[in-house]
């Protein structure tokens, strides 16, 4: 059967209306996310387990707080329920998700959910919280004044499931379409019922649907300017015009109508709704009076984000250890049976090392999501934002980048994906520009190789190592960069209105362990698979670039002298020379594109060091600190060139898979393109500006 | 004497006010009374942030976080 033959629900509701765990409930293991085309938003699928329906699919909506469609959220939200998406069917019936604890809020959106003419069940989610108050909500009275079931639950301990999915069984089979509630101002109801009939004319919208649609147009700026509107935006824009100027006559804002009558409506049904709050301080009460004090706050996300670093590094040592094993067995089984030769190098060297040198990071990947998805199921990640939204608006962006900054110390790819959760283009486009500047785990092998070599192992101030003191720099180093380029883009090319918009601050609840380990399985999913693919491909060239052209009679420790990466280094030697890189650094540089932690085993190849473990690598800095200047015979690696090696890791972009998830999360090769090109240049430049001037301080 | 307008910004923590205007571009006035904010609803400061930005405010039922440079758009009306 055809996809849009099978009849679908959609799940729509409020961020953190418990929406998600409501279509888990309904639909068990059998779903599935992607991307809806052309944008980065999730989409979320799966197969209603009801007993009694056959063959009905569940979509999970993005969390939405409006149906006016101006984030992609909305816009993705708004054009599924109206059936405007070619590759998403036109939902049945629509699952309102509403929070019991925040129903006022909660129903603007309901009864926007109500214009479209379609089938709907409320889901009245969360009542617990509603107990826990002493807050009484009279379900009948809702169900009489909405026109539409209502069915009060807490899905999250499984309570009103059954009584929603037979809800959904009596709909399936008597669907009852709805009708807006709200009263539209008697001055605009003779051009908004002009403008539907001409939307449905166009064929935009069914005629149920069609005045709701036409308010919205109305009610948000510049909403013809959609692509979809152009064959009809010259003859809907002098009715949407004249709408705007008869509400302006009545001394009312175009853009507040539809706000003003639907609360108009809500204010009107409430009290006879829900009853009267006891006092009793809520958990989330209680736990704010905390983590967001003026002091207590920041003291405890300090608390929080150190906690989370040392779990990731200390609980994700131990699978790291067996995933370098296995890949360590894996290439000993190539070399005992597959014959020396090249296809032996390629395997070892190529997709096991390159492979499993990438892999090695799965489980901090893994813990990090873990953490991340804590924080945001249990509603802290929006009091991090609240703590550091000043801070961050400063250099033009909003709290919530918060997340994703934090998660590209782990390593960069998580975080531009994390960046999804910015509604803002222009505010997610610069948290994705500065996230790679922030200090990942792949560059630790590289810090660790070079400050140990070239910075001199003593104490400051008696008990402060001092190679421990430059890795520690380094890595504020990056955060001093991000916020600096931040800073200079938020007033140059990414100038444009920092988002104000208001931020939730939802309650505090218990992160449901299906939840966490749904996410962090998703996103692994989504890492190996790109580990199998993009940067398999990647690491195959990366090897034959630094192997070939080669003869058989060729040492391996001088192949990559001979290879195309070799003579390339040599060619570029007079770009990198002024900054203290001589072609054997160029290459390992350039070797490492595929994860930056390559350089340390391209430096041990170009050096002939065995070295297993990127992390144990004494016998290569003996060997390093061996190396002399051909011209002056004094030591090559001085810590000045030292520092230059590690100042260009600290700011270059030097990692081809985050280049890949760039180019898929801004749709664009040309902000990718600029990425690689400002970080390079702004890493060339600092290095240059130290090298020499350190040089000629006589420091080199 | 100069007609001085009480703004959102100004009130202290635990102070509540009766929205009157939203003096803001459509699309952020929009998006505000969406979430509840609408002329005519009332509203209570909660706590300011480390820096006395943003403020957490009370609307509607929903706890949000807005910056001080939209609360300043917004004058009210003591309760």
């Amino acid at each position: 059967m055809n996809e849009f033959e099978i009849p679908h629900i959609a799940i729509a509701g409020n961020p953190n209306s418990g929406k998600s765990t409501i279509f888990n409930a309904l639909t068990g293991l059998r779903q599935k996310v992607s991307n809806y085309p052309g944008v980065t938003v999730e989409k979320h699928e799966g197969v209603l387990q009801v007993e009694g329906i056959e063959e009905v699919h569940a979509i999970d909506l993005p969390g939405i707080y409006s149906l006016n469609p101006r984030s992609m959220d909305e816009v993705v939200a708004h054009d599924v329920l109206l059936g405007m998406r070619k590759d998403t069917p036109e939902p049945q019936i629509i699952i309102a998700v509403v929070d019991a604890g925040t129903l006022e809020r909660n129903l603007f959106l309901t009864t926007q959910l109500l214009s479209l003419g379609k089938p709907v069940i409320v889901a009245l989610n969360m009542m617990d919280v509603c107990q826990h108050l002493g807050v009484n909500i009279d379900v009948a009275q809702l169900e009489r004044r909405l026109g539409v079931p209502v069915v009060p639950m807490t899905a999250s301990r499984g309570k009103g499931i059954p009584e929603l999915k037979s809800a959904i069984r009596n709909m399936l089979s008597s669907p009852t379409p709805t009708r807006d509630v709200i009263e539209i101002p008697p001055a605009i109801i003779e051009p908004i019922t002009r403008l539907a009939d001409e939307l449905v004319s166009a064929g935009f919208v069914h005629a149920e649907a069609a005045r709701g649609e036409a308010l919205r147009l109305i009610c948000t700026q510049d909403s013809l300017s959609r692509p979809r509107y152009n064959p009809v935006r010259e003859r809907l824009r002098p009715l949407v015009e004249d709408s705007r100027t008869r509400i302006e006559q009545s001394e009312l804002s175009w853009y507040a109508v539809e706000a003003k009558a639907r609360y108009a409506f809500i204010d009107q049904l409430m009290p006879g709704v829900r009853g009267e709050r006891r006092h009793q301080p809520l958990l989330t009460e209680r736990l704010d009076a905390f983590l967001t004090h003026p002091v207590g706050g920041p003291l405890s996300l300090a608390f929080i984000v150190l906690l989370i670093f040392i779990s990731i590094f200390k609980l994700a040592q131990i699978p790291m250890d067996w995933i370098e094993t296995i890949f360590g067995l894996l290439a000993e089984w190539v070399i005992t049976h597959v014959p020396a030769g090249p296809i032996q190098d390629l395997l070892t060297e190529g997709v096991i090392a390159g492979v499993g040198g990438v892999l090695v990071f799965l489980p901090q990947i893994m813990l990090l999501f873990f953490f991340i998805a804590i924080m945001e199921d249990s509603g802290y990640t929006a009091r991090a934002a609240f703590i550091l939204d000043h801070w961050m608006g400063r250099v033009g962006m909003h709290g919530k980048a918060f997340i994703p900054l934090f998660s590209s110390f782990a390593c960069a790819i998580p975080g531009v994906m994390a960046a999804r959760v910015i509604d803002n283009e222009k505010d997610r486009l610069l948290t994705i520009m500065i996230a790679p500047l922030m200090c990942c785990a792949a560059r630790w092998p590289v810090y660790l190789l070079i400050a140990g070599t070239v910075i001199p192992n003593v104490a400051v101030l008696g008990f402060l190592p001092l190679p421990a003191l430059v890795l520690g720099g380094m890595v504020i180093l990056g955060v001093v960069a991000a916020i600096a380029v931040a800073a200079v883009f938020n007033r140059t090319i990414l100038k444009g209105k920092t988002t104000t918009l208001p931020l939730d601050l939802p309650r505090y609840r218990r992160p449901q362990i299906r939840t966490l380990l749904h996410v962090m399985w998703e996103r692994s999913v989504l890492f190996i698979k790109k580990a199998g693919t993009v940067i398999l491909a990647m690491s195959i060239i990366m090897w034959a670039l630094t192997n070939y052209p080669r003869k058989p009679e060729t040492p391996a420790e001088e192949r990559i002298q001979h290879s195309i990466a070799g003579n390339f280094g040599k060619i570029i030697e007079p770009v990198i020379a002024p900054i203290g890189f001589d072609w054997r650094i160029g290459v390992a540089t350039l070797s490492s594109l595929v994860a930056r932690e390559v350089f340390v085993s391209s430096m041990a190849t170009i050096y002939g060091v065995e070295v297993a473990d990127p992390h144990k690598t004494a016998d290569l800095q003996a060997r390093l600190r061996e190396e002399r200047d051909p011209k002056t015979g004094k030591p090559f690696f001085t810590p000045l060139r030292g520092i230059c090696i590690m100042l260009f890791y600290v700011l270059s972009m030097q990692c081809l898979s985050t280049l890949v998830v760039v180019r898929r999360e801004t749709g664009s090769w040309k902000w990718t393109g600029f990425q690689w090109l400002y970080m390079t240049a702004l890493a060339w430049g600092v290095c240059f500006i130290v090298w020499q001037g350190g040089r000629w301080l006589g420091w080199g | 004497m100069e007609n001085a307008k009480i703004t959102l910004e100004s009130l202290a923590p635990g102070q509540s006010a009766r929205v009157l205007a939203l003096e803001l571009p459509p699309a952020e006035a929009q998006r505000l009374m969406e979430m509840g904010m609408t002329p005519g609803s009332t509203v209570k400061v909660l706590k300011r942030a480390p820096l006395g930005d943003p403020i957490e405010i009370f609307v509607r039922s929903g706890h949000l976080s807005i910056r001080n440079s939209i609360a300043r758009a917004i004058t009210v009306n003591l309760a």
